[in-house]
């Protein structure tokens, strides 16, 4: 067996494996809506800050039980 | 004056802002959002854009409907003991605090699990646990913090609705394969006669084959079905030239790799199907927050309250009312069928159905139409017909809103297919027959190569990739079309009709012009003050028209509903109101609306209110006159003809009093002296008009609230820009006619290799994807260069 077969079905496998991918994207809906997410993305950050926040002054609050 | 603008929503405030925490507030229903936020840890709402926020609505007892278990079932998506999904249409999500506060629900509410917004459909999706909240809470909390979800008929009608993803499976799959043909096609482009090669071209071959298949049979399915059905049907459209492109690319390839003549044109035959379909999905871009389809089902309630025996209320859906029902219609409701009403005085605002914006007073006895809504307190009304059969509902009936518009109309592609077609066909055969004699044995490889060739990909692309791009263009201009097929027709336009109230008039502003004794500057003054203590819609608008006046607080002010308001100040009255309120017996055209005033029960004059017209109507029209035929339709009486005479160039026909029939009677005598013509309107009443018309356009003050279906909506401010729109869409046509002349050059030039029997793969290869790009770097150049023009 010529090596290149191995790397033919190499090629092909990791292809497949992106195609794959892709339909798996497409079928769970992120293509349905492509503005949101960009938007969602930015509060993360936001979110996470203030999160912890809300978290850290729990844990105080905890604390100052304690 | 102060000019505070609200914290919370960006109106300017009254005279006394609500001030709180050092914000200021236009009314409390602000305040209280902000109250809401503020204590729940949401205030971030108002870092991510400032004045984000709406003010949120009474909707005491608007909901009850969301108790009755059948129409939950409708509406919910996925309903589990203790797990329910639902979609709301929220028209108010408008920038990313939206989303933000929307996506952050479960902080106000811990029932809610999660909650996601599509933006540009105005959906929210939200998980939440039925047994501690149900969904008219939900929908209540929703519309406590300004974000009320629109729940309508049409809601009910369709239930669950599934999502079509056919073409980014296709185009995926197609992409995938040319991707993957390139790759395993190219050592065989330029190495002929290599060892290497020639031990393995065989598998290279038949992976290749193996990457078509997919892409033959399930991306092109949609041109090879079509190019079927136009065959069956007789008429050859564009799909017939591709799908015989794509069949004989595809097996003449088959055969050449069975054979082993060739390595086949696998790459070309992937990518053909790729550029085509980038072209089908940059056409099928949409507006989806708009709406093209809505009729009446969007406007109406789901259910309204029926009173029953022993006066006890019970929810009943609309389509169950019967004849006979009592209903009670609360404020702001849609009154849902004709009826008379029994009890309490009706304010009807008619603008869903006419456009006209102000208020029609109705009292116990009188007949009051499906479509209108109850603007000042309950009534109580007595059903006459069923929904159906309502004077407004009935038009539904007609075929026009059955008949699928996009049927009958030839595009322009399909129009040169037909030619380019037959001129195929014809150079195939006649090659194929003279190659017969030169040398039989490429006289088949001749005639496939032709039909390769000539497989009209950037006749194809030229048009999609010109309409895609000027809808793109039209929707940055206010202008939404419904597809792009709309612009075609726009630029065929020989007729342009228009509705009156609404579309050539605005719908909030009006002016009044005074009739009568002047009035000295006391009267003026106390005028002025009486009219500022009323709500009333005409005393609002009086106010804001009369010129500035100290304020003083009257003596005495007495408000008469349905009549007028008296007003008293140092032992002077005055009197404003209704002709027999003021005591004004001589009434003189009463077809414009007018508010009567008496100084000291002595008859002064009269404000006569008229509809102001839209910026720019007159100049609009006279450019229009030089193209087009023009025609006004009107569904109101003959008030405003010396106006509009006057307005308009000369000679421009104007019929009053037609009803939403007569409107499209109208339209399709028109059509029948073979005019296309465009219909513009903006109320339900216009919607028959707008389904017969060949390019219906809706005028709107505000594109997310609703208007009828039609094939275009174009924001009220940009309506003086009519013309201009109509004047790109010509362009646009010329745009693709120069394509048309550029991919028949690459044909020719295809055709040359073709036809000497000399056409190898790497030529289509090159051939096809250079045409096909530079067909759509050309389009979308010149379009955007037209779309500069625009203002």
């Amino acid at each position: 067996m010529s090596v290149i077969y191995v790397l033919l079905s190499i090629s092909i496998i990791v292809a497949l494996f992106f195609f794959v991918a892709f339909i798996v994207s497409v079928r769970s809906g992120q293509y349905d809506d492509s503005y949101t997410p960009s938007v969602r993305m930015l509060f993360e950050d936001e979110l996470v800050t203030e999160s912890s926040k809300t978290q850290e002054s729990k844990k105080i609050e905890q604390t100052k039980m304690n | 004056m102060n000019k505070e603008k609200c914290f919370h929503c960006g109106d300017d405030c009254d005279i006394v802002p609500i001030v709180f925490k050092d914000k200021h507030f236009c009314c409390n229903g602000c305040k209280t959002v902000f109250e809401i936020f503020e204590s729940n840890d949401l205030s971030y709402y108002y870092d991510l854009q400032s004045a984000a926020g709406a003010t949120p609505n009474e909707v005491e007892g608007k909901y009850n409907f969301l108790d009755t278990p059948e129409i939950l079932d409708k509406l919910i998506e996925f309903n589990e003991k203790k797990h329910q999904i639902v979609n709301l249409y929220i028209p108010h999500i408008h920038c990313s605090s939206c989303i933000w506060v929307l996506e952050n629900l479960n902080k106000l509410q811990k029932a809610v699990s999660s909650s996601q917004v599509d933006f540009p459909k105005k959906m929210v999706r939200i998980a939440y646990n039925p047994e501690k909240l149900t969904l008219k809470q939900l929908v209540v909390l929703l519309a406590k913090i300004g974000y009320e979800p629109y729940i309508s008929l049409d809601d009910y009608d369709k239930g669950k609705k599934s999502v079509d993803r056919g073409l980014i499976y296709k185009l995926g799959v197609a992409g995938f394969a040319f991707g993957n043909v390139m790759f395993l096609s190219f050592p065989e482009y330029f190495e002929v006669q290599e060892f290497w090669l020639d031990q393995y071209k065989n598998i290279f071959r038949w992976l290749m084959f193996a990457f078509s298949l997919p892409v033959v049979f399930y991306s092109a399915q949609d041109y090879l079905i079509s190019a079927y059905k136009s065959i069956a049907s007789k008429i050859l459209n564009i799909d017939v030239p591709i799908a015989l492109g794509v069949l004989v690319l595809f097996v003449r390839s088959t055969l050449e790799i069975v054979f082993d003549w060739g390595t086949g044109f696998f790459d070309s035959l992937t990518g053909l199907i790729f550029f085509l379909l980038l072209g089908k999905f940059f056409q099928q871009k949409t507006y989806s927050f708009l709406s093209f389809e809505r009729d009446y089902k969007s406007y109406f309630p789901i259910a309204v309250t029926r009173i029953i025996a022993g006066g006890k209320e019970e929810t009943v859906q609309v389509y169950d009312i019967k004849q006979g029902d009592r209903l009670l219609i609360r404020n702001e409701e849609l009154i849902p069928v004709d009826g008379i009403v029994l009890k309490g005085k009706a304010r009807i605002d008619y603008s869903f159905v006419t456009g006209e914006s102000e208020a029609v007073e109705k009292v116990s006895g009188d007949k009051i139409l499906a479509g209108g809504k109850q603007l000042q307190g309950a009534i109580e009304m007595e059903a006459l017909k069923s929904v159906s059969q309502s004077y407004l509902t009935q038009l539904w009936g007609n075929s026009v809103f059955s008949i699928d518009k996009t049927s009958k109309f030839q595009t322009i592609t399909d129009k040169i297919s037909q030619r380019f077609t037959i001129a195929v066909l014809t150079i195939a055969f006649v090659s194929t027959f003279i190659w017969m004699f030169v040398d039989s044995s490429k006289a088949m490889n001749v005639f496939t190569a032709v039909l390769i060739i000539a497989c009209p990909c950037a006749i194809a692309l030229a048009a999609p990739f010109t309409l895609g791009n000027m809808l793109r263009i039209f929707g940055r201009k206010k202008f939404y079309l419904k597809n792009t097929q709309t612009i075609e027709q726009l630029a065929q336009l020989t007729t342009a009709i228009f509705d009156k109230t609404g579309t050539l008039t605005t719908a909030q502003k009006s002016t009044a012009t005074y009739e009568g004794l002047t009035l000295n500057k006391e009267e003026e003054s106390l005028l002025k003050n009486t009219l500022r203590a009323s709500n009333h819609p005409l005393s609002r608008t009086l106010y804001s028209l009369l010129a500035e006046q100290d304020i003083l607080t009257l003596d005495e002010y007495e408000e008469h509903l349905g009549k007028g308001i008296v007003g008293v100040l140092d032992h002077n009255n005055i009197k404003v109101g209704s002709a027999s309120f003021v005591g004004n017996a001589s009434i003189i055209n009463q077809e414009n609306t007018a508010v009567y005033v008496s100084s000291n029960d002595t008859y002064k004059g009269r404000f006569v209110f008229s509809n102001e017209y839209r910026e720019g109507v007159s100049k609009l029209f006279s450019e229009m006159q030089t193209t087009m035929d023009l025609g006004i339709l009107s569904g109101d009486n003959e008030g405003e003809k010396e106006r509009l005479e006057a307005l308009l160039p000369k000679n421009t026909p104007l019929y009053f009093n037609q009803k939403p029939e007569d409107k499209l009677g109208f339209i399709q005598s028109l059509q029948h002296q073979g005019k296309k013509v465009l219909m513009v309107g903006d109320g339900l009443n216009d919607a028959g008009a707008l389904a017969q018309s060949d390019v219906g356009i809706a005028i709107s003050e505000n594109v997310n609230v609703f208007s009828p279906a039609c094939d275009g909506i174009l924001d009220a401010s940009k309506f003086k820009q009519l013309h201009q729109y109509i004047k790109a869409s010509k362009s646009a046509m010329k745009i693709i006619k120069l394509s048309f002349g550029f991919s028949l050059l690459y044909n020719l030039v295809g055709l040359y290799f073709a036809t000497t029997g000399q056409l190898m793969p790497v030529i289509a290869a090159i051939l096809m994807p250079l045409s096909s790009i530079s067909i759509v770097l050309f389009t979308t150049i010149a379009t955007n260069l037209v779309g500069k023009k625009l203002v």
